[in-house]
């Protein structure tokens, strides 16, 4: 059961800030679709393997060879905040 | 005019790729008014490309105008996947379709409507205007691809749209616009460059007006690429040489046919008569998982996607908001996320975080993931039995947009009931048109192949356009 409580701490924790507003309608939605999630709970998946792929996958190594790659101006051309020749993020401490 | 014939023409200097592509640009704007195809049409770009064409003649798409779902790099071009959180984001590189394609001579003119970052059935979540049906602008073009589909029906001059699917966003489109549409075995064509939705199942693919505009697109965008690690690496075959499909035994999947409306069912009846004059012969199929398939694909979808978009943070790319030096860095990304995304990205963030949230995660994502094992397994051994499997592609015709607006989001989940299961299990899949409704809407059926069966599902597509042409 999702409720409001859920829906707050999972806001927190998917960095979403959420008005009280639509803390009530996602709770319910959220609600509705998980219910219909737990239709999975009749299959006997004891001894099955999961597929994080559809396909077999292998990793995949290569030489580490220097080649050329995009310029770093035209990384910071992009770039939303920057100084010099850095990204620049509000303080993390 | 004819694809091929024009790439000869201009191939000979007969046809001029400029004038060709001018003349397109100036179609696209005109139709974007009242249909809302693009996000950007990329005018001087595409004059710089159609003026390279004519002067080197070459290539298979040699001055071909194509256009590309707005989540796919085009460098130099904004792309946003849809969103408000890409509004400015203009990437230095080329996907490597893109690249594929340019190599060709093609000619990039613009970048189509969509689903915000392809979360959606009906292209009703984008953030820069709904694209309308060619045949009704009351009525959604489909999604998440949904621009890319009205305006590969609505083209009158030598195009092929490319498009993305993760849970149905090339099939559904193409069903409702009537266009036929394929999305390729996961791995076949690389991701490099695509905005992700979700990494495990996410696929580029083409829609076009012929069977035969597919298969050149297929042939020029596939094939391994070592800047995506999931690309396969399989041999190159030419998907224009199509086999005999006399012979060829076809599964019918009960399940598949059980919710599909009236209308649609006796037109999907109407071509099995076609393709059994064909010489096919038709057997059925019990895929008794098709239950969980909406479940399964959802989980996996949702909780790939919460993760793929943490890096949308304001800072590198992107949409940003101004930061003085007392805010904090958690603070300055939650504001810009919600902020910049809609309702449906946050919606599926929650869920996917949720599924993934310690205490629940082998309770629902490492269920899914398991639940995948035994759809796939499904899959596989109904392929031991048929070269393919036939379905309706949607269970319904376009709807309109105000009906659209009554359904919760658990309802729309539910439209991609048919398209979720194949996409999960990564196999290929092509819509194919076979008529029209009594409100004179599309329909088409879908043909579901085992992995890297494309040459399979494009003969029967290719025979069932031949032996219906007019």
């Amino acid at each position: 059961m999702i409720d409001k409580e859920t829906v707050k701490h999972v806001a927190k924790i998917a960095r979403i800030n959420l008005t009280e507003e639509e803390i009530d309608k996602f709770s319910r939605q959220l609600n509705d679709i998980v219910e219909d999630f737990k239709i999975l709970d009749e299959l006997d998946v004891e001894n099955v393997a999961p597929s994080f792929h559809p396909i077999r996958t292998e990793n995949v190594l290569r030489e580490d060879e220097v080649k050329e790659c995009l310029k770093r101006e035209e990384i910071f051309k992009i770039a939303c905040h920057k100084e010099g020749d850095y990204f620049k993020a509000p303080k993390i401490m | 005019m004819d694809l091929f014939e024009y790439v000869t023409n201009v191939k000979k200097g007969k046809l001029s790729a400029l004038d060709t592509v001018k003349a397109a640009i100036k179609k696209c704007k005109e139709l974007n008014e009242k249909y809302n195809c693009f996000v950007t049409i990329c005018e001087e770009e595409a004059i710089k490309q159609a003026k390279l064409a004519d002067k080197e003649k070459k290539g298979l798409l040699c001055g071909v105008p194509i256009t590309v779902k707005d989540a796919i790099c085009v460098k130099d071009v904004e792309c946003t996947a849809g969103s408000k959180i890409l509004k400015g984001y203009i990437p230095p590189f080329d996907a490597t379709v893109i690249e594929k394609l340019k190599a060709q001579g093609a000619v990039i003119i613009g970048k189509t409507t969509q689903d915000e970052f392809g979360f959606g059935s009906f292209s009703t979540n984008s953030a820069y205007g709904i694209p309308k049906n060619p045949y009704d602008i009351s009525r959604t073009a489909g999604g998440s691809s949904g621009g890319c589909g009205s305006i590969t029906q609505l083209a009158d001059f030598p195009h092929i749209g490319i498009g993305e699917s993760t849970g149905g966003s090339i099939s559904a489109p193409s069903f409702f616009c009537g266009v036929y549409g394929l999305t390729p075995t996961y791995g076949l064509v690389s991701r490099y460059g695509l905005i992700d939705y979700a990494n495990s199942l996410d696929k580029i693919g083409p829609m076009a007006k012929t069977v035969d505009e597919i298969a050149l697109a297929l042939n020029i965008i596939s094939g391994n690429d070592s800047k995506d690690q999931t690309s396969l690496n399989n041999t190159k075959i030419d998907y224009s040489n199509y086999e005999s499909i006399k012979g060829y035994t076809i599964g019918l999947p009960k399940q598949y046919f059980e919710n599909a409306s009236k209308e649609v069912k006796e037109k999907i009846n109407e071509a099995i008569n076609v393709l059994k004059k064909l010489g096919v012969k038709f057997i059925d199929v019990d895929l008794k998982l098709t239950k969980y398939h909406l479940s399964a694909y959802y989980l996996a979808a949702v909780s790939e996607a919460s993760t793929n978009l943490s890096k949308l943070d304001g800072i590198r790319y992107g949409a940003k908001l101004e930061f003085d030096k007392d805010i904090d860095f958690n603070n300055y990304y939650s504001n810009v996320r919600s902020k910049y995304f809609g309702d449906e990205a946050k919606r599926r963030i929650m869920i996917g975080t949720f599924a993934r949230m310690s205490g629940f995660r082998s309770q629902y994502y490492l269920k899914a993931m398991k639940a995948r094992t035994l759809i796939i397994n499904d899959y596989k051994k109904a392929f031991e039995k048929c070269d393919a499997l036939l379905s309706p592609t949607m269970m319904y015709t376009a709807p309109r947009f105000d009906e659209i607006a009554k359904l919760d989001p658990l309802q729309v989940y539910q439209s991609d009931l048919l398209t979720v299961g194949p996409n999960l299990a990564g196999i290929p899949m092509i819509n194919v048109p076979c008529g029209f409704d009594s409100n004179k809407l599309p329909i088409g059926f879908h043909v579901l192949g085992n992995h890297l069966d494309e040459i399979k599902i494009l003969s029967i597509a290719k025979a069932y356009e031949e032996a219906t042409k007019k």
